[in-house]
């Protein structure tokens, strides 16, 4: 998860921010890292340039989107299988 | 054009590599930094704490900093009712700064977040968030600085009894090259403050060109 928060860190332009200060579990937006509407479509962009996962539905993001942890749970879920 | 008595009561320019409040030089970075390295090291120097800077772009941030000097040490919208806070800015390139580097990621996967600074008065929306503005605004993009009608707009609207403060100037950023040239109007003299005229507008914008004497 520690890659994860750093390509979230750079894609996102938390520079004040370090790994080591985003909870695994920590909410992402408003009271947690306070993220707005705008860094949840950068996220999707993540996911796709890094991982190649395309969000079936917006509406999953909100769910995705939650945590670190359950954005590592989905990337796990349907990261592209390498042959 | 109304008779309403406005005066110039703060001004700030970067430019180069310098800044300066008051005519007074704040900052002169000579080390070669590009505009983005200079522009984060200048926010870094005055220890302004306003993490969204970042996320913004170029010319979002020459603005921010310069109307954050521009204000420090006035809570401006408490000093007025916000919705009289205006702001009015203007330069020659618009956002084809952020333009440019939002095409360039058009290529691959465009970024929401180039996109949403693909238009200059963003930087007039992070201005009014951070100082609580609330009052007219308006962005101008002109071919030159139009000192005349900048002064004549600005008046207008006080004239208008729209506003009674306003955030006004010049605010321009395009690759390596940026200028900022912004001044506080008010209807309330404050120390030092001079008639808000063409004339003092221009002295303010050649502090912007390097020359100091104005």
């Amino acid at each position: 998860m520690a890659d994860l928060k750093q390509q979230i860190i750079a894609q996102l332009n938390l520079k004040d921010l370090k790994p080591e200060d985003i909870g695994d579990d920590q909410p992402l937006f408003v009271e947690g890292l306070g993220l707005d509407s705008i860094d949840a479509l950068e996220l999707i962009v993540l996911l796709q340039q890094e991982y190649k996962i395309k969000l079936a539905n917006a509406e999953e993001g909100q769910d995705v989107f939650r945590s670190v942890r359950t954005m590592a749970q989905y990337i796990r879920e349907h990261q592209p299988k390498t042959v | 054009m109304s008779d309403t008595q406005t005066y110039i009561t703060a001004h700030c320019c970067i430019s180069s590599g310098e800044i300066f409040k008051n005519g007074m030089l704040l900052l002169n970075d000579k080390t070669g930094s590009d505009t983005t390295g200079f522009l984060l090291s200048a926010y870094k120097y005055f220890n302004v704490d306003y993490p969204k800077f970042y996320k913004m772009d170029n010319l979002c941030k020459l603005g921010f900093l310069s109307v954050e000097l521009l204000l420090e040490g006035r809570r401006i919208a408490e000093e007025y009712s916000p919705e009289t806070v205006g702001i009015v800015l203007s330069n020659a390139n618009s956002s084809l700064d952020a333009d440019l580097n939002y095409f360039q990621t058009v290529k691959n996967i465009p970024s929401p977040a180039q996109f949403v600074y693909t238009l200059p008065n963003i930087v007039i929306g992070e201005i009014s968030i951070r100082h609580h503005c609330k009052g007219e605004n308006a962005f101008f993009v002109n071919d030159r600085f139009d000192a005349g009608f900048m002064q004549f707009y600005v008046q207008d609207l006080f004239g208008r009894k729209r506003i009674n403060a306003c955030i006004s100037g010049w605010v321009e950023c395009l690759g390596e090259e940026y200028k900022a040239a912004v001044y506080l109007v008010e209807n309330r003299p404050g120390k030092e403050a001079l008639p808000f005229n063409i004339d003092h507008i221009h002295q303010i914008y050649e502090i912007a060109n390097g020359e100091i004497n104005g």
